[in-house]
């Protein structure tokens, strides 16, 4: 037998079609509202005054309800971030990429295995340390050691004038 | 269900149950027949029950007086604790009781291990039981975080983050999950809603998990197939429902020992402490229902790949009807299975012991051999004892080893032929 298109197979088509289309604009506003709302992005930006931070003093500040670590490093911790060769590193970067002013490192004080907050001045590296799956970063915030895939994320940020650094 | 016809002795009983059968549901109920050989292993169901509907009454209560926010959640269940009439009893109740739900469910799950109760035909109670579980898991970890306390943060921060393993929309999933780019105030409502909702998700699977077992019926401690009824079976009332009511007393008195006695003990002192989203606790744990599958993912030093062993884990017991190649159900005749069933039950329970150790030295080595030999078990060591395993031999019925003969005439006859031989 030839099987033949005929006029009611276009028509329970093109009714499927123009149900899915329907469905699925009423399906994506259900999913839509739990993204971010705009009272949460309206809260992008930080601005913090380092004035009184010390070399060898690490701060830590809330932004977009986590935790930014400043630290000011001293020569000697700069000198040992940028010793490192890249072959080393698990995840590849160079310090000056990490901390545009080798002073000042600023990065999301968030473990990149699960979200826990590293400790600082703790592990094999002298950097930060994970207390809850162990992973160990060194003082340029680069994973060493640990199941952490990636060194903590460096935030969009500058120097508004010589103390003040607005994250976001 | 069986096929026998039921009539109401009264009028006004007939007039209804021609309109709506519900008294032939509950006859159905009553005299549906069970296995006579049925140990007290199998009370666990009704426990099962029971756990669910203390669940569901006592957390309705809680949430009269509990307030989604994450800035009166803590101090709203410090209200519960200190001044609402019994909140500290009615809240004992509710934390105990999901420990004592999952220890009844991990009771339940290994007697259908030892028995083959998942094996044809019962492999879609199986499947809807596994269901039930992952739900329940899910519900135990969405209510944890309700507190607001340092482990609930944390806990939620760390489980929200698995889904951060899946590559290129997986950092996008954990903003959908958070509303926001950390865990607050939004995740807190969120989590509240879906935990009220999955209790009711759990009670409409459970209906469908005793319909499924009342079409072959239960299986039974010599895991054969029974004529019902025969003088195999017993009906459900009275005979098993005061057992299980017998047995159902029993863990009430656990129970209770922990909501009277100790009722911290399961949990952890940290989550009396509030939410600090700058400082994470230096010891985080799971609850101890979850560990087993922690130290699974924590013995993986991938994050992906951490996070794969880990669901698979749980997953591929949906697939043990067919990783089961042994046509034997019960354990009983099964010398070889015996010996790994219990294996299996250690390896578990190393795995819960090591998930609450750090992630170092010995105990991650622990972990690692102990994560290996859980799924060698499933993937290898099941498929290939179902055909070198020599059983031994299987009764014709229940009451045959005692009474000689059986109700199964035929079954006897076919067994005599072959003696005879």
């Amino acid at each position: 037998m030839e099987k033949k298109t005929k006029r009611r197979d276009f028509l329970f088509t093109a009714t499927y079609a123009v149900g899915a289309v329907g469905v699925g604009a009423v399906v994506w506003p259900m999913i839509d509202q739990m993204n971010p709302d705009a009272s949460v992005k309206a809260l992008a930006s930080t601005e913090v005054d380092v004035s009184a931070v010390d070399p060898g003093k690490t701060i830590t500040v809330l932004w977009r309800g986590k935790p930014v670590f400043i630290r000011r490093r001293t020569q000697e911790e700069i000198a040992e971030a940028k010793s490192v060769k890249l072959e080393e590193l698990k995840h590849p970067e160079k310090d000056e990429d990490r901390a545009k002013n080798p002073e000042w490192l600023v990065m999301l004080g968030v473990c990149t295995h699960l979200g826990c907050v590293p400790l600082d001045q703790k592990g094999d590296y002298n950097g930060w340390f994970c207390p809850c799956h162990g992973s160990h970063y060194d003082i340029s915030g680069r994973i060493r050691k640990g199941p952490a895939p990636t060194n903590m994320e460096i935030p969009k940020y500058k120097f508004v004038d010589a103390n003040t650094i607005k994250i976001g | 269900m069986s096929e026998h016809e039921y009539t109401p002795k009264s009028k006004v009983g007939k007039w209804f149950n021609d309109r709506l059968p519900l008294l032939t549901l509950a006859n159905h109920l009553t005299d549906y027949p069970t296995p006579k050989n049925l140990n007290y292993w199998w009370t666990f169901g009704g426990i099962l029950t029971f756990c669910l509907i203390t669940q569901i009454v006592t957390g309705l209560v809680l949430a009269m007086h509990y307030i989604a926010h994450a800035d009166m959640a803590f101090q709203s269940v410090e209200h519960i604790m200190r001044d609402v009439n019994y909140g500290w009893l009615i809240r004992y109740i509710h934390a105990n009781g999901a420990s004592m739900f999952f220890l009844a469910v991990y009771i339940h799950i290994f007697r259908s291990l030892f028995y083959g109760s998942y094996k044809s035909p019962r492999e879609i109670i199986w499947i809807i039981g596994i269901i039930i579980y992952l739900l329940m898991m899910a519900a135990a970890f969405l209510g944890y975080v309700l507190p607001w306390g340092q482990m609930s943060f944390w806990g939620a921060t760390v489980i929200t983050n698995l889904f951060s393993a899946i590559p290129l929309v997986g950092e996008g999933i954990v903003t959908w999950l958070w509303g926001g780019y950390s865990v607050d105030n939004p995740t807190l409502t969120r989590f509240f809603t879906l935990h009220y909702l999955i209790p009711f998700l759990i009670l409409g699977l459970v209906v469908l998990h005793i319909w499924a077992l009342h079409v072959p019926g239960n299986n039974n401690p010599i895991g054969i197939d029974i004529k019902k009824p025969s003088k195999d079976t017993v009906p459900f009332h009275p005979y098993i429902v005061i057992k299980d009511g017998f047995a159902l007393l029993m863990f009430m008195i656990v129970f209770a020992f922990f909501v009277f006695y100790t009722p911290n003990i399961l949990g952890h002192a940290d989550n009396y402490i509030e939410a600090n989203p700058l400082v994470t606790p230096a010891h985080i744990v799971p609850e101890w229902y979850l560990l087993p599958f922690y130290a699974i993912l924590r013995s993986v030093p991938d994050k992906l790949l951490g996070v794969i062993a880990m669901l698979s884990a749980i997953l591929i017991l949906a697939a043990l009807p067919w990783l089961d190649t042994s046509k034997i159900r019960s354990a009983v005749f099964r010398p070889l299975y015996k010996q790994f069933y219990w294996i299996l039950v250690a390896d578990v329970l190393i795995l819960g012991y090591v998930g609450a150790m750090p992630a170092e030295g010995l105990y991650l080595l622990i972990a690692r051999i102990a994560t290996a030999y859980y799924f060698l078990h499933f993937l290898v060591v099941l498929p290939i004892l179902g055909f070198k395993e020599r059983t031994t031999p299987v009764p014709l019925s229940i009451t045959e080893p005692i009474l000689g003969g059986s109700p199964n005439l035929a079954a006897v006859k076919k067994k005599d032929d072959f003696k005879n031989q």
